[in-house]
C-alpha cells in the first residue's frame, strides 16, 4: 500500500461517496430515531466524515479497528455491511452485535471492528492490546483507534499512549478533535489545547491535521501508517474537525452559537470536495446523479434488511455471556 | 413557592426537579458546599438536573470537569478532607468504575485507616439502572456493589421526597455518601408534603402496610413493588412493602419487623442476582429469622447478563411487576 495519495478520478470519487454514504445515513438515522425505529443514545458522525474516510484509505483488510459510540462513520467506511447497522438499531438479530449493542456497540469480526465504545477512552487500551497481538500474530498490521478530545482528560489515555510508545507497538492513534466534549469546549477541559502535543511528550510522532480535508487526513493516516508497518512503533494524529449536530438526540447545544456551527459547516468536507471535482473536470453531473441514488438505494435496501429481520428469542438472553470456545 | 410561604398544599414536582432543588438549596445555605462533575454547567446535566444552577452560583461553585473521573472523585475526596462539603456528580455508575479506586481505596478508608484523624464529608450522587435501552456500558446497576464497602453509605432514593431531602442529610453526615438515582425516576412525579423538611437516611421505610408477604424493594423497583401489591391486593392478599432507602447500613430492624409479622419476603433487586444486595438481605433473614419464616425467601433480580440494548431483549433482563406478583402469590398460596 502506499505512503502517497493518488488523487484521480476514481479516488476521487471514491472519497466522495464514502463520506455521502455516511451523511445520507446519519440522515435516514434521524428519521428513523424520529419513528422511534432507533432507541437508546444516538450520536452522529455529520462534518466528522473526512476523518473516518480518509483514515479508512490507509488501511487493508488485515487491519483493526476500535471506534467508540459515535461509531457510525467508522463502522461504514471500514466496510461493515450497512444493512447490519440498520438491523442492529432496530434492535434486531440480524444486526451486527445481534441487537443488543445498538448504535453505540457495532461490532464486525470479519471486518476486524472491534467495537464501538461507550466508555470515554475504554477503547485505547483494547487498541494497545489488539496492537500487541497483531505484532506477535499479523505482522504489518496496524490497529487504528478513534476517539474524541475528551478522552485525552482520562488517565486511560495517557497509560495507553505511554504502553504504546514502549512497546512500540503498531497502533494509529486517531483523536478526532471536535471542540467540544459534550457541552465542555476543548479549552474548559484541557490545559494544552493540542492534543497531539501530549503524544509528542511520549515521544510518539503526532501530527495535527485538517479534519475537514479527506485528502490531507489519507495523506496523513498514510504517512502514519507506513512509519508504522516498517516497526517504528505507535503514530497519533489529531484530526481537527467539528460535529455539525447536537451530542446525541438529548441536547439542547446550550454550550455553542448557531453562528459558530454555521461557520464550521462553510468548511463542510463534502460540499468542499464535491466542488474541487466538478471544476477538476473529475466528477460529472451525471455520475453524481449516479453516486447518489446507488446510495440512496443502498439505505433504502439496508431499511428494509432492517424491517424484516427478526427480534432475538429471549431464551437467548445469556447467550454469549460466557463463550463455549474462543472463536479461531 | 407554596412552601415557603407557609400554604400547606401538597407541592407536585418530578424527582429530577428534586434532586435539583436539593444541590440548589445546598449550595446557598453552606458556602463550603460546591458541586463538581462532568457537564454539571454549561451543559445543565447529562439528565438536566443541575439546569440553571451554574448561572445562579457561577463555576466556582458548579464546576464543569474535564472527562477524568478517578481525578475529579479524587479531588472531591481531598477537598472534603481539608474541610470543603463537595457534591460530585458521576453521569452513570457505569462510569464511576473509573473512579472506584478512589472510592475505595481512599473515600472507604481514610477515617478509619488514619486512626479516626480524618473524616472524609463528601457526596457522591450518580445516576443508575436500566430502562431506557442505553445498552450495558450505560444501564448497570451497581449500588448494590458499593453497599460491599464498609466506609461507605449508599442511598437509593425512590421517591420524591427523598430525592428532595436525601441529600441534605447526605451532607450532614462525616462519611462518603453515594446516592444512586435510577434514570426512569428521574421523570416521575410525586407529591411533597409541606409539612416535611427533611429525612433520615438509617431507616428503610414501610410504603404500604400488608400483613401476608413482604416484598422489599428500592429505587426504581419500589414503583413496581407498589403495582404488584394492588395487584395482589385484587387477589386477596395484602402484601407489606418497604422501601430500602438506604443499602448501607441496611436497616435490619426494619426488615426483620416485617417479615416477623409477615412471615415471607420477596427482595426485588434490579442488580445481577448473584452476590446482591439481595443475597445479603436473605443471607441476614436466614442467619437471623430462619425460625420466622414460613417460606422460602424469593428474590426478583436483573437476568446474569450484560443489559442488551433491544427492547424486548432488556425487558427480559429485568425485574418485571408480573414477576413479583407471580413470586408473592406463590409464596402466600404454594400450589
Ligand atoms: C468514562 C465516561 N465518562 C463520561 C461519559 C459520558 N460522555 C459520553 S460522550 C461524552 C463526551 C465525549 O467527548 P469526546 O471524547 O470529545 O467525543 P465526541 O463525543 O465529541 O465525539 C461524555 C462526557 C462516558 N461515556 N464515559
Amino acid at each position: 500500500m502506499s505512503d502517497k495519495v493518488h488523487l484521480d478520478r476514481d479516488h476521487g470519487q471514491h472519497l466522495l461517496r464514502e463520506m455521502l454514504r455516511i451523511r445520507r445515513f446519519e440522515a435516514k438515522c434521524v428519521e428513523l430515531y424520529q419513528a422511534q425505529k432507533i432507541r437508546g443514545f444516538l450520536h452522529l458522525y455529520d462534518g466528522e466524515e473526512a476523518v473516518a474516510v480518509g483514515v479508512m484509505q490507509a488501511l487493508d483488510a488485515r487491519d483493526a479497528v476500535v471506534s467508540t459510540y459515535r461509531d457510525h462513520g467508522h463502522a461504514l467506511a471500514r466496510g461493515v455491511d450497512m444493512g447490519s447497522l440498520v438491523a442492529e438499531m432496530y434492535g434486531k438479530v440480524e444486526g451486527c452485535s445481534r441487537g443488543r449493542g445498538g448504535s453505540m456497540h457495532f461490532f464486525d469480526r470479519a471486518k476486524r471492528f472491534y467495537g464501538g465504545n461507550a466508555i470515554v477512552g475504554g477503547g485505547l487500551p483494547l487498541a494497545v492490546g489488539i496492537a500487541l497481538a497483531d505484532k506477535e500474530l499479523r505482522a504489518g498490521a496496524v490497529t487504528v483507534c478513534f476517539f474524541g478530545e475528551g478522552a485525552a482528560g482520562e488517565g486511560e489515555f495517557h497509560e495507553s499512549l505511554n504502553l504504546a510508545e514502549l512497546w512500540k507497538l503498531p497502533v494509529l492513534f486517531v483523536c478526532e478533535n471536535n471542540l467540544y466534549a459534550m457541552g465542555v469546549p476543548l479549552e474548559e477541559a484541557e490545559a494544552e489545547t493540542d492534543i497531539y502535543r501530549k503524544a509528542a511528550a511520549y515521544r510518539t510522532p503526532a501530527e495535527k491535521v485538517d479534519g475537514m480535508d479527506p485528502i490531507a487526513v489519507e495523506a496523513a493516516a498514510r504517512r502514519a501508517a507506513a512509519s508504522i508497518r516498517s516497526g517504528n512503533g505507535p503514530y497519533f494524529l489529531e484530526c481537527r474537525t467539528y460535529r455539525f449536530r447536537a451530542h446525541s438526540m438529548f441536547d439542547a447545544q446550550l454550550y455553542r452559537t448557531k453562528e459558530e456551527v454555521e461557520l464550521w459547516k462553510k468548511r463542510d468536507p463534502l460540499p468542499r470536495l464535491q466542488t474541487w471535482l466538478v471544476e477538476n473536470n473529475m466528477l460529472s453531473e451525471e455520475e453524481l446523479r449516479r453516486m447518489e441514488s446507488e446510495i440512496d438505494a443502498e439505505i433504502v435496501a439496508a431499511v428494509a434488511f432492517a424491517e424484516a429481520g427478526q427480534w432475538e428469542a429471549i431464551e437467548d438472553l445469556e447467550r454469549f455471556v460466557l463463550m463455549d470456545e474462543a472463536p479461531e | 413557592m407554596n412552601a415557603e410561604k407557609g400554604t400547606a398544599a401538597p407541592l407536585r414536582m418530578t424527582y429530577r426537579e428534586a434532586c435539583r432543588q436539593a444541590i440548589r438549596e445546598a449550595l446557598a445555605g453552606d458556602p463550603k458546599t460546591f458541586i463538581m462533575g462532568e457537564d454539571v454547567g454549561l451543559y445543565g446535566g447529562c439528565y438536566a438536573v443541575t439546569k440553571g444552577l451554574l448561572e445562579e452560583f457561577g463555576p466556582m461553585r458548579v464546576r464543569d470537569t474535564p472527562l477524568a473521573e478517578s481525578a475529579f472523585v479524587g479531588a472531591g475526596i481531598g477537598a472534603a478532607l481539608a474541610g470543603m462539603r463537595p457534591i460530585v456528580e458521576i453521569m452513570t455508575c457505569n462510569f464511576s468504575l473509573l473512579a472506584l479506586d478512589q472510592i475505595l481505596n481512599n473515600a472507604a478508608t481514610i477515617s478509619h485507616m488514619s486512626g479516626g484523624q480524618f473524616a472524609v464529608p463528601l457526596v457522591i450522587r450518580m445516576a443508575t439502572g436500566a430502562g431506557r435501552q442505553l445498552a450495558a456500558q450505560h444501564s448497570h446497576s451497581l449500588e448494590g456493589w458499593y453497599a460491599h464497602i464498609p466506609g461507605l453509605k449508599v442511598l437509593a432514593p425512590a421517591t420524591v421526597e427523598d430525592a428532595r431531602y436525601m441529600l441534605k442529610a447526605a451532607l450532614n453526615d462525616p462519611n462518603p455518601v453515594l446516592i444512586f438515582e435510577h434514570i426512569v425516576l428521574y421523570n416521575a412525579e410525586g407529591e411533597l408534603d409541606p409539612s416535611v423538611t427533611a429525612v433520615d437516611i438509617s431507616t428503610a421505610k414501610v410504603r404500604r402496610p400488608g400483613r401476608a408477604v413482604t416484598i422489599l424493594a428500592y429505587g426504581n423497583s419500589l414503583p413496581k413493588a407498589l403495582q404488584a401489591a394492588d395487584e395482589l391486593a385484587r387477589d386477596g392478599i395484602d402484601a407489606e412493602v418497604i422501601d430500602l432507602r438506604v443499602l448501607r447500613p441496611l436497616d435490619n430492624a426494619t426488615i426483620f419487623q416485617s417479615v416477623t409479622k409477615t412471615r415471607r419476603c420477596v427482595i426485588v433487586d434490579e442488580g445481577w442476582k448473584s452476590g446482591s444486595i439481595s443475597a445479603e438481605i436473605a443471607a441476614r433473614l436466614s442467619e437471623d429469622l430462619f425460625f420466622e419464616l414460613d417460606a422460602p425467601i424469593r428474590r426478583i433480580c436483573s437476568r446474569e447478563a450484560p443489559i442488551p440494548y433491544a427492547a424486548h431483549l432488556e425487558a427480559a433482563a429485568l425485574p418485571q411487576m408480573p414477576h413479583i406478583v407471580d413470586a408473592a402469590r406463590r409464596l402466600v398460596r404454594p400450589a
